[in-house]
């Protein structure tokens, strides 16, 4: 459905060509697109605001949003298919390739659907290394997040300050794993290994400094005259539209509904952790951007309770079922089973049982589902990722319904999608 | 405004519908519910409104392609998961009022898989429905835009079928070879 502008003086065949591709998109525009009453516009895919390669078919009129027919497809890798060629361990780093903006939180669904398949227990410290990391996640995903949306809003200097502070993460996350963003360092069963020693001193000195960094974004954005007028009132999804789409996370909770899996279905210890779920009341951009800030701040709550459960907290960070995690190198040069186990691991995988789970964890953008149909043998019959960018960019076209054209890239900030996300 | 007490999923859709729900299976604490292919809007309609399980919200829906040859006929009926055809369809769908979720299941055929679109009931299973009809070859009727959402529109095949090759060339055999020739771009003289 490729729709350039109408024709103003076309050949016969041109103007043949675009009634052809207007008769595709019939039911999908209005009549007044057929008519060229309204204009047709592509936003897209190279567009700077589109935050990856989306593409929008807008029907203007004059600046008003009509709809708009989000395009999607073109990052799509073909993820979900090469997992059903690898055994269970071996899909880890896949997942990190998905939401590349928070690959820890794509490990963590990942890694606990395989362990609900095969109903694997994951030792305590190995728990709240996970927390830590999935709250390190969220606010590296939401500090870029601020500084494109800002960018997006015209406020150019909120993306350097955001991002200095995410260098900070990522160099958090290459002590962890040797990588910056594709960790794969959350896997079925706990972790890769334990935090290294200059982790911790490393995470507390952040927490010290972090809190007023935000209060700096905070100073910038959040009382400033043009931001609010660029954001209040703008984009309001309903609660009950919003539910209808299937939209979740922040931008669920923007529109006022109580709903965080962290707090609802805990996962990794989440229940035993302190800490509050921003709500917004009006739905509109500007509450979507406060519950992020806010949501800053609670990570930091949850982060400092992790870091002095952490201190006093020994032990394992792999499961000692020896059938599903491979043992520690050291038991290697000691143990005839370990070394069994350990060529086994690594060259067949193991055994999952022959039917489905579904389950789901709280992203930084919403509710990451996995869902693993087994065979009963190392490779799973079907892996299927349910991601919030997806779900919002398909809620687009009602979002936007009726705004201005400036709006949507407002609006496209706000609900925080990432292509990879999405497309998979 | 008193909240009505939560109620069994499982006997309530065998009291709505008896015969149309085909099976039940628990795994790791989920329950899916098999329901007949032609009432599944009814069903999940229902799921959705009936007080006392108000499953208001649709996390998911997944496709899954029993290939090559545990389903139908060869169906090892002790196996949990109950497999009456190819391809098995599932509406992952969520209570936040009871906070639990359920699974109901659909399944198609291999000749003609195609099974009603739930869009009428949950808005949120447009283009979860359009990327398996694009990904699995599962028609959903009177889904309201069944473009290609993934692939390009002229894209032949579908990717997440069992059968469909993983990057490489399919190997032609005498039973396939029609098949992969009606589809292969030769040279052409």
């Amino acid at each position: 459905m490729a729709v350039a502008a109408a024709p103003q003086e076309a050949s016969l065949e041109e103007q043949r060509r675009w009634e052809g591709d207007l008769e595709e998109l019939r039911g999908l525009v209005s009549e007044r697109a057929v008519s060229g009453d309204t204009m047709l516009l592509n936003m897209g895919p190279h567009h700077p605001s589109t935050h990856g390669v989306l593409r929008l078919l807008l029907e203007l009129d004059g600046e008003q949003i009509v709809t708009c027919l989000p395009d999607i497809g073109f990052l799509h890798t073909g993820i979900e298919k090469s997992i059903e060629d690898k055994s269970y361990e071996k899909a880890v780093p896949l997942t990190d390739r998905m939401d590349y903006l928070s690959p820890m939180s794509n490990n963590m669904a990942y890694a606990a659907a395989v362990e609900k398949l095969l109903d694997l227990d994951v030792p305590e410290r190995a728990q709240i290394i996970r927390v830590t990391c999935l709250e390190l996640a969220r606010c590296a995903s939401h500090l870029v997040w601020l500084g494109t949306h800002a960018i997006d809003m015209g406020a150019m200097s909120v993306l350097l300050y955001a991002f200095r502070e995410r260098e900070r993460i990522l160099g958090m996350f290459e002590m962890l794993s040797g990588q910056r963003m594709m960790s794969s360092y959350i896997r079925p069963g706990g972790l890769w290994r334990d935090v290294p020693s200059d982790f911790l001193p490393t995470l507390k000195q952040f927490l010290n400094d972090f809190p007023y960094k935000v209060d700096d974004y905070e100073a910038l954005l959040t009382k400033n005259p043009i931001w609010k007028d660029r954001s209040q009132g703008v984009g309001v999804v309903e609660p009950d539209v919003a539910l209808a789409y299937g939209m979740t996370g922040p931008a669920l909770r923007g529109s006022g509904v109580n709903w965080d899996l962290r707090k609802a279905q805990p996962y990794s210890g989440y229940e035993t952790y302190d800490f509050n779920v921003p709500l917004g009341e009006h739905g509109d951009v500007y509450d979507r951007y406060l519950i992020r800030i806010h949501e800053f701040r609670e990570s930091m709550k949850i982060l400092q309770q992790a870091v002095a459960r952490l201190e006093r907290t020994p032990g394992p960070t792999r499961s000692e079922n020896r059938k599903y995690c491979p043992p520690l190198r050291s038991e290697l040069g000691q143990s005839m089973e370990a070394v069994i186990h350990h060529f086994k691991l690594w060259t067949y995988g193991y055994d999952a049982p022959d039917d489905e789970i579904y389950s789901a964890i709280e992203s930084p953008r919403g509710e990451i589902g996995c869902y693993i149909h087994g065979t009963g043998a190392n490779k799973p019959r079907r892996v299927h990722f349910k991601t919030p960018s997806f779900m919002h960019i398909s809620a687009l076209p009602v979002i936007s319904q009726g705004y201005l054209l400036a709006d949507m890239v407002a609006i496209i900030g706000s609900v925080d999608i990432v292509l990879g996300d999405c497309d998979r | 405004m008193e909240i009505p007490a939560a109620r069994d999923p499982v006997q309530m859709a065998r009291d709505a519908f008896g015969e149309g729900i085909l099976h039940v299976k628990h795994f790791r604490g989920e329950t899916t519910i098999v329901v007949a292919a032609e009432r599944l809007p009814e069903a999940l309609g229902f799921f959705r409104a009936s007080p006392g399980l108000v499953y208001n919200m649709l996390s998911d829906v997944s496709a899954v392609d029993y290939y090559p040859d545990d389903y139908g006929a060869a169906y090892d009926g002790n196996q949990s998961d109950y497999r009456p055809e190819r391809y098995g369809v599932c509406y992952h769908i969520l209570s936040m009022l009871y906070n639990r979720r359920l699974r109901i299941k659909a399944f198609a055929d291999e000749a003609d898989p195609r099974l009603p679109t739930g869009t009428t009931v949950f808005p949120a299973a447009n283009w979860l429905e359009r990327e398996i009809a694009d990904m699995m070859g599962i028609a959903f009727e009177e889904h309201p835009d069944p473009r290609r959402l993934l692939m390009p529109e002229d894209w032949h095949g579908h990717p997440h079928r069992r059968d469909y090759p993983l990057g490489k060339e399919t190997v032609a055999f005498s039973f396939n070879v029609e098949d992969i020739h009606a589809h292969k771009p030769f040279a052409k003289d």
